[in-house]
């Protein structure tokens, strides 16, 4: 071949971090709702998060904070060209991704079970304030979820990319770019889980 | 490619990783105990601190040029923006 295809890993991780500061930026909106509505329903926001598990809460958190680490190391070990530990540790990564929506659906059916759900009778009848931490457990952590499951599909795919090869020791922005992604996701949930599980 | 990675031992990354639980562990421990107001302030300082290592080392934050560094650091000031002037607003209304 006459010449090298162009590569500019500087670039791509550049933008891979401009377009986490936009995920931020949507996330701080959906805080700042939860900051304003907390300090005007304190205690209806206190009486509300009683109702959350917390043991669901903490295991999530326990599983993302991990999952976080495995990809990391799945970085690390690409980066010393030990390609089968990196394709171990991001199925270890995906695998607890699957842990985390699996156990966020007992924890929405057990809700949903017990009448809260956006717009249900039984949500109507409660005071304001915990209608309104409902619907905005609801909204954030529905948003998480639905970038937990995002992330898990990127790194199914760049699982198959290590694994063919295309993304080796000396070309792993994919997979530094897709493991950004998913630390992100364990940032928001690591203000999240305190937030809207632990509330007293 | 002629670029330099840096390469983040194994051994660091599990001990952000130890030093992460520990911080949930606590952060459970605290929000257990009634102190007021001051729950949800110990519940973020904890929530920055896991932050700070998770961007510092699992994101390679450290390790990163001055470009990036800026770029996050603008990031959260402009969120501290949103959050400082929406609480003008709301608490002095």
């Amino acid at each position: 071949m006459s010449h090298t295809p162009h590569k500019d890993y500087a670039g791509a991780k550049f933008g891979m971090w401009l377009f986490l500061f936009t995920e931020l930026i949507l996330f701080g909106g959906l805080f700042i709702l939860y900051a304003v509505y907390l300090s005007r329903y304190p205690h209806e926001f206190a009486r509300a998060g009683l109702e959350l598990n917390v043991v669901f809460g903490t295991v999530n958190t326990l599983v993302l904070l991990t999952s976080s680490l495995s990809v990391a190391l799945a970085i690390t070990a690409i980066q010393r060209g030990q390609r089968q530990l990196c394709l171990g540790m991001i199925g270890f990564t995906v695998a607890c991704a699957l842990l985390f929506l699996i156990n966020k659906y007992f924890e929405w059916s057990a809700k949903i079970g017990h009448g809260i759900y956006p717009n249900s009778p039984h949500l109507k009848e409660m005071p304001a304030g915990e209608s309104v931490f409902f619907g905005l457990y609801y909204i954030t952590t529905g948003l998480h979820g639905l970038h937990v499951l995002i992330g898990a599909t990127l790194l199914v795919w760049v699982f198959f990319r290590v694994r063919s090869g295309r993304t080796n020791q000396d070309d792993f922005i994919v997979l530094e770019n897709a493991g950004l992604y998913w630390h992100l996701v364990d940032l928001i949930w690591i203000f999240l889980f305190p937030l809207y599980y632990l509330l007293l | 490619m002629t670029e330099k990675h840096h390469i983040v031992s194994y051994s660091t990354l599990i001990g952000v990783w130890i030093a992460l639980m520990i911080l949930t562990i606590i952060t459970v421990a605290v929000s257990r105990i009634h102190l007021g107001a001051a729950n949800i302030w110990a519940a973020l300082g904890i929530a920055s601190c896991k932050s700070g290592l998770v961007i510092a080392f699992f994101m390679h934050m450290k390790y990163e040029g001055r470009l990036l560094r800026w770029c996050l650091f603008i990031a959260l000031v402009t969120l501290a923006i949103f959050i400082g002037l929406t609480f003008f607003d709301v608490l002095y209304r």
